[in-house]
């Protein structure tokens, strides 16, 4: 019994740690609940897809996937296409929607087939291929981009005549789903956008991970989690899964990273992706998840901690030592200590159990 | 005791087309493919007549100021840690080093040797912490090594800016407080090292000190796997059970593995720094470890196995391309292009690296 509690109030303690420091920081900036509700309104919405996308690999005990990098290249790469032949709205969206599904599941299926290369070390293999397909991507649409694939859009091209600009304006793209059913509340006297369809959506990716855990496939990637050895030998195509297991993985990044855009509005062509999947896999282990357990209800609880923590870091720092800049480097502090701190409880746990 | 080293290749049987086969598979492709594009890129600068002789200065400069912090991997694989992503915490010890060598204002050698002693010294307990995280993470060093060095150069950004210095030549002039993002070496121990018996040849300048000082650490290495207590490490690694029925813990040499490599770490960054003129702080280290890693594999080491050959041969290829690309790819397309070509060359090679089936 008392074990159990124990185990209990372990599993929370991480996302406990976190709310007090984030109410600590809404404190002494300040920070009205309002306030937080407004950011906390557009941030979840558009963050909750990517965070969920990493589900699925650790069911099937791939780790953390450091590869959905790739996946919000893949979606990138649908919206710079809408946005070249000028279709916007909802339309537009629908039809990068469409477009991103075959290019995720190619990167996807590519960043499998080099997983089940590198087994027992996926993880820095996702980093690393993410930092090697970000030179790929810089590649086509730095340099080959309106030279070798020809591109007539001045307003899209760097003034070299080739290469895309830094920012692209995805003026047609923006709001196409969080204003889709427009409403708006007053909050603190300014109108706030209420992403309603954008929360439908990460209402059916909720569902759908959901329902995926009980099909055949969801069945046999929790045996593969639990020991790949024993599925091997239940006759569970343990590689083929795997590398299904990473496409679905990469394609659902690739929506969570449209989503991510349509509300941001602007895409910074050669960033926007960098950091994708750093801040998810934080928000996700904020929530208590684990490098080999993870539900859905803590990928949405771990966005809205996450989040709120980096909305009142850079604030609280200002409050606090004078200097907005503390805080900034302090989030990325609890990002990068987070994980390692997951990573470490990970391989100890694995070693002892071993 | 004899470890036994892996056959070599049989001689090429059937005429030369099995012959270029063995030796491509001898070389690896991604190695014989980089050597390549060196040739290409010298090709095109003397095509275009480009002032070659100033391309190869550079390239010696980068290749003495990188060697350290590429050789400072070494210890790390031979010790069977693999390859040590934390680069960045000894860096930062050396980072520690530099700025109180600034703040006491202490020039030339004597700041060097400030610089480098403190590095050490600090680098030291670091690197016991360290190799006792590795042990307790094995299997997952990679990813707790890379993940560890971004936490701490995060961390070390708060503490730069929070740094109890008051110094004028060393914080922000706005406030007063916070160390800047780079501090100049001016007036202290910029290019001491560098200058130390430089001299001219065929318009070629040689940084003689400081890559007389890379091939002598190489050398001290070399020699320190020669004596009992490297030659210990190395049998740990290559059969634990072994060493242990010998009375060798390999708990015990990881972790002297580790601190050698974080100590090298420590002083491989002053003698950059110094060769750079510049002390970079903040975010500045947080990706540090990648390129050293991919010159190591580049030279031809593997996860598992590394030589001072490799270290050689991969600080000089890599650098070489470094710092060759950008003048002579401008010639031919605008734009920065030896930053795409060091992102894919440098991840690619890391990437074969983690997923060759093989790993000799």
């Amino acid at each position: 019994m008392s074990a159990r509690l124990r185990s209990m109030l372990a599993h929370a303690a991480v996302p406990l740690l976190f709310s007090a420091l984030c109410v600590f920081g809404a404190f002494v900036a300040h920070l009205s609940p309002e306030y937080l509700l407004r950011e906390m309104l557009s941030r979840f919405g558009r963050n909750a897809v990517l965070v969920m996308s990493l589900l699925i690999p650790i069911l099937a005990g791939l780790g953390l996937n450091f590869g959905i990098v790739i996946g919000a290249m893949a979606g990138q790469i649908a919206a710079i296409i809408v946005t070249v032949f000028g279709i916007g709205g909802p339309a537009g969206f629908a039809l990068a929607w469409l477009l991103a599904i075959p290019i995720a599941l190619l990167f996807g299926t590519g960043t499998g087939w080099l997983f089940n290369r590198a087994k027992g070390r996926e993880m820095v293999t996702g980093l690393i291929a993410g930092f090697f397909a970000n030179g790929l991507y810089q590649l086509v649409f730095l340099f080959a981009v309106g030279s070798l694939i020809p591109l007539k859009a001045p307003t899209l091209l760097l003034p070299q005549g080739y290469g895309l600009r830094n920012t692209v304006d995805l003026v047609g793209l923006q709001y196409a789903m969080d204003d889709l059913i427009p409403w708006k509340i007053t909050l603190e006297g300014s109108l706030v956008r209420v992403p309603l369809v954008t929360f439908g959506i990460v209402g059916l990716f909720c569902a759908f991970n959901l329902f995926f855990q009980r099909t055949r496939l969801g069945q046999q990637l929790r045996a593969m989690g639990q020991d790949p050895h024993v599925a091997a030998t239940a006759g569970i195509p343990v590689e083929r899964n795997r590398i299904l297991a990473t496409a679905l993985s990469t394609l659902f990044a690739a929506w969570g990273q449209l989503l991510f855009l349509q509300n941001i509005g602007t895409l910074n062509t050669y960033s926007s992706h960098e950091q994708v999947g750093m801040f998810s896999i934080a928000a996700l282990l904020v929530s208590g998840a684990t490098v080999s357990r993870a539900t859905v209800g803590q990928a949405l609880i771990g966005t809205i901690l996450f989040h709120t923590l980096f909305v009142v870091s850079p604030l609280a720092g200002k409050a606090l030592a004078g200097d907005a800049q503390i805080g900034e480097y302090f989030r990325v502090f609890v990002a990068y200590a987070v994980i390692t701190v997951a990573l470490v409880l990970h391989a100890w746990q694995k070693k002892r159990a071993g | 005791m004899s470890v036994t080293a892996p056959e070599p290749a049989a001689a090429p049987r059937g005429g030369i087309a099995t012959a270029i086969r063995e030796g491509v598979k001898e070389m690896g492709f991604p190695r014989l493919a980089i050597a390549a594009f060196v040739v290409i890129l010298f090709g095109i600068a003397f095509a275009t007549k480009m002032n070659v002789s100033s391309l190869v200065s550079d390239s010696l400069l980068r290749v003495g100021r990188n060697g350290l912090l590429v050789l400072a991997l070494l210890p790390a694989i031979q010790g069977g840690v693999g390859l040590n992503f934390g680069l960045p915490l000894g860096i930062l010890c050396g980072l520690v080093g530099c700025v109180v060598s600034l703040n006491f204002g202490v020039p030339g050698w004597g700041g060097l040797g400030l610089a480098c002693g403190i590095g050490a010294l600090i680098a030291w307990p670091v690197g016991v912490g360290y190799g006792w995280l590795l042990n307790r993470t094995r299997g997952q060093e990679m990813m707790v090594g890379t993940y560890l060095g971004f936490a701490a150069v995060s961390g070390m950004s708060i503490f730069w800016l929070l740094a109890p210095l008051r110094n004028p030549a060393l914080v922000w002039a706005i406030g007063g407080r916070g160390l800047r993002t780079t501090l100049t070496l001016t007036g202290s121990f910029d290019h001491v090292l560098d200058g130390l018996g430089a001299f001219t040849i065929a318009g070629v300048k040689v940084p003689t000190g400081t890559l007389v000082l890379f091939i002598a650490a190489c050398a001290l290495v070399g020699l320190f796997f020669r004596t009992r207590a490297g030659i210990t490490i190395s049998a740990a690694r290559s059969n634990p059970r072994f060493a242990k029925a010998a009375g060798i813990s390999d708990e015990h040499t990881r972790t002297q593995a580790t601190v050698f490599s974080t100590v090298l770490a420590a002083i491989g960054i002053v003698i950059f720094a110094q060769s750079y003129g510049f002390v970079q702080l903040y975010t500045a280290p947080l990706l540090m470890a990648f390129p050293a890693v991919a010159c190591l594999l580049i030279g031809g080491g593997t996860l598992s196995r590394a030589t001072l050959a490799h270290v050689l041969i991969g600080t000089f290829l890599f650098q070489t391309i470094l710092t060759v690309a950008l003048p002579v790819t401008s010639q031919v397309i605008q734009g920065d292009f030896s930053e795409t070509a060091r992102l894919i060359i440098q991840n690619g090679m890391i990437l074969y690296a983690l997923t060759r089936k093989v790993d000799r």
